[in-house]
Parts: structure tokens; C-alpha cells; sequence
């Protein structure tokens, strides 16, 4: 890159470095970055590493917001590394520490097996009370645009855990579930083609549920995907609620539609490629 | 294989006030447990001095005179204050947390909008009325009485 261009210039990285083998708690390490306009933060930790300090350590995969792996605490807010350009946030100084409110491994990676457990156990899958889905495994579940709207925003979530770091809820309270794993709950619950509302309501509606939050919408904020959780656990409340009073019934999910027996295929369509392997 | 050590990076009471984008809903929030806590403070100092009369009046005229001194009385104003706002900011709260102020689910395009800007008119309003509520009662505690 071309080390004249019009905005370039250096940037102290302020990292949080915690090695779990010599420290007994996290200390601040700075490093000089010659920043180039366009650099994400990703960018800059990757030219510490092969010109400064090769021992530094971060967690990172895809580098363009979509395998949520590089989220952290630049300067002070929670966002993916490879989604920010340094000179957006940082004029001289770029302070960046691994997401709060998950122990830290080592350095900028965190340990969010806990977020990653609370979600499985909320069952982010479709579940069935009538009809094993391998049993009918070409069928298709009926299901109009307006009920696919309602729980859309809410699959766009990439696990990254920057609301579980915003939220100050968290920041306290250890029984609590968190944003992340509670979204998802709403994600499933409101999918008509879902039935597994009544299991997941005695987690929701348990001492880690939903009713520990009070809407400081922290996690909307810095949801780098704009999953917005606030507004998923607050809808989840109103359908928890509801369903304690009774006023609405039990769920029961959508049908399917098999192969439509009048259907012809339409001209020109090739028919489908022959299998690659044997067919039992 | 035992797991590493590992540092617990959990903000605590800080997280109340930092860690994030500090929204104003945020400062709310944290407002909102520390009014609740002031509040209910105030319930068990007033049981705690109003059962002072089942000990005879002198007890009761000796508590009565500590709490008129200036100290109680600006303290006293800190709770209304403390009760006005939880009591509108708790209005708010139920509303959104039965789901009716932070509208539908809907395709995030960005910049994106969150429910935290479907629910901003009501938290505006009900911040209107609880300053409308404050300067009332403040002209009412120190004017009038």
C-alpha cells in the first residue's frame, strides 16, 4: 500500500492482554499500527502479529461480518473486528479488550461455551409434536410471507456475543440466559412451523428468563446484524404472559403440503442430474 | 482434558454504567433500580419509625422531631422524586415488556432501527409527565407546606 495516502497515520493499539500461564490478571499492551484508510481493526491486530508481537492471540474466521467470530471491546463497545474500520473509531488511540461478561481464555479470545450451552438448551431446532420430520422428509411446511416476517429479524443472529457484552444484566447476574439464547427462543417460538413452545417456556419463564430483563437495550444497540433481541424478549414476555392467563391456546404447528399430484412440469426444464451415489 | 485457567471478565455493579453504546434506555434502567432501591429504603425507615408509637408517645414525639429536621426533609423530596420517576418509568416498562411499545418483528436494513426508536415517543412522553409530576410536586413540598 501506498504509505503516503491522504488520511494515513499511525494508531496506538491499546490491547488487553491476559496470558493464563504467567498473569494473574489482565494488563494493557500498546502497539504502533501505520493505519491505511479502508483498515478494519481485524486488519490492524493481523499486522501486529506478523511485524510486532507474534504471540498475540484472537479468535477470527470469515473477515466480513458473517461467522461472528472476531467480536471484542473496541474502545469500549462491543463489535466485530473486521466490520470496523479503524478510522471511523479511532483518531490516535484504539483501545481493545475481549468481550465482557465471558472469561477470558487468552488475550482477545473469550470463552462463550456458556452463551453457545444456554442456546442449545433452549432447542434451536424446529420441533414437531405431531409428525417426525424424517419420516415425510419432501414435504414442505405451509407457511405465508407475513409468519416467515415474524421471526426473520431474529434469524439473522451470527452468535457473536456482543449483546451478551452490552447487556448490564449480564454484568451481574450469572443465572441470567442472556439476549443471545433468549432471541433465539422468540426465533423458534413464533415459527409456525415449530411446536416446541411449551418446553421452552419453562426455561423463558424461569429464574434466568426473560423477567430479568428491563430493557436497557444494549444489545439492540450493538447488534452488529441488526437481530435487535430487546424487542424479541419483550414480544416473549407479552406470548409468555398471555399463555399463563390463558389467553391464547396452545400452539399447534403449521401442516405440510406434499407433491401436488396436477402438477406438470413446464416446457424446457431439464430433468434433474443423475445421482452421484448409489441411492438406498 | 481439565480446562485452562481462566479470568472471569464479568463487569459487575461497572456494567451498570459502561460496556456498551450507553443508550439513554441504559441510564434508565440503572435509574430505574436505583429509585427502587431509595424507595423501598424509605418503606422500612418509615415502619421502622411510624411503629415507634407502639412504645408511648414519648417515643413517638422524639421520632417525630428528628425526622422534621432539614436533613429528613431534603431526603424526603429525594424520594418523591425517586417515586415519580420509577412510578412513569415503570409505566413505560410494563408497556414495552408486554410487547406493546416495541412494534413487530421486521427486516433489519442498515442503518438499522431497533425497537428502542419505536418505543422513544412513549419514553419521551412519560419523561414529560414525570418532570411535569416533579415540578408540581416541588412547588406543592417547598412553596405551600
Amino acid at each position: 500500500m501506498d504509505s503516503q495516502h491522504a488520511g494515513a497515520r499511525d494508531i496506538v493499539y491499546v490491547v488487553r492482554r491476559y496470558n493464563p500461564e504467567t498473569d494473574a490478571a489482565p494488563h494493557n499492551k500498546e502497539f504502533t499500527v501505520h493505519v491505511e484508510p479502508g483498515m478494519t481493526v481485524l486488519d490492524g491486530l493481523h499486522q501486529i502479529k506478523s511485524e510486532q508481537d507474534a504471540t498475540l492471540v484472537w479468535r477470527f474466521s470469515c473477515r466480513m461480518g458473517v461467522c461472528g467470530s472476531c467480536g471484542m471491546l473496541i474502545n469500549g463497545k462491543p463489535m466485530l473486528a473486521c466490520n470496523t474500520q479503524i478510522m471511523h473509531v479511532a483518531e490516535r488511540i484504539l483501545t481493545i479488550g475481549p468481550l465482557p461478561n465471558f472469561e477470558i481464555i487468552r488475550d482477545l479470545v473469550p470463552d462463550l461455551r456458556p452463551m453457545f450451552n444456554r442456546h442449545i438448551s433452549g432447542m434451536p431446532n424446529i420441533r414437531r409434536t405431531d409428525v417426525d420430520p424424517k419420516a415425510v422428509p419432501t414435504d414442505e411446511y405451509y407457511q405465508t410471507p407475513e409468519e416467515l416476517t415474524r421471526f426473520l429479524q431474529f434469524s439473522y443472529c451470527i452468535k457473536c456475543g456482543c449483546c451478551m457484552a452490552a447487556c448490564p444484566t449480564m454484568a451481574t447476574d450469572k443465572e441470567y440466559y442472556g439476549p443471545m439464547p433468549l432471541a433465539q427462543f422468540h426465533r423458534y417460538n413464533v415459527d409456525t412451523r415449530d411446536g416446541g413452545f411449551e418446553q421452552r417456556k419453562k426455561i423463558a419463564g424461569g429464574p434466568g428468563g426473560v423477567a430479568r430483563c428491563h430493557y436497557a437495550g444494549e444489545c439492540s444497540n450493538v447488534c452488529p446484524k441488526g437481530v435487535d433481541p430487546a424487542r424479541a424478549i419483550q414480544l416473549m414476555k407479552r406470548n409468555l404472559v398471555f399463555s399463563y392467563l390463558g389467553l391464547i391456546g396452545k400452539k399447534k404447528p403449521c401442516g405440510t403440503i406434499g407433491p401436488d399430484p396436477h402438477a406438470q412440469r413446464m416446457d424446457g426444464v431439464p430433468d434433474a442430474p443423475k445421482y452421484t451415489i448409489e441411492q438406498k | 482434558m481439565a480446562d485452562p485457567k481462566k479470568y472471569d471478565n464479568r463487569l459487575g455493579l461497572k456494567g451498570w454504567w459502561g460496556g456498551g453504546r450507553w443508550g439513554f434506555e441504559r441510564y434508565l434502567y440503572t435509574l430505574h433500580r436505583l429509585t427502587g432501591l431509595g424507595v423501598l429504603s424509605y418503606f422500612v425507615l418509615h415502619i421502622f419509625v411510624t411503629s415507634s408509637r407502639a412504645f408511648g408517645s414519648v417515643a413517638w414525639e422524639q421520632w417525630m422531631g428528628t425526622v422534621a429536621g432539614p436533613f429528613f426533609r431534603v431526603g424526603e423530596f429525594l424520594v418523591v422524586l425517586a417515586f415519580i420517576f420509577h412510578a412513569f418509568n415503570g409505566v413505560r416498562l410494563i408497556l414495552i415488556e408486554l410487547g406493546f411499545a416495541v412494534g413487530p418483528a421486521e427486516e433489519p436494513i442498515y442503518p438499522y432501527k431497533t425497537s428502542l426508536n419505536t418505543q422513544r415517543p412513549l419514553m419521551i412522553a412519560m419523561m414529560f409527565l414525570a418532570g411535569v409530576a416533579v415540578i408540581v410536586t416541588g412547588y406543592d413540598f417547598w412553596m405551600l407546606h
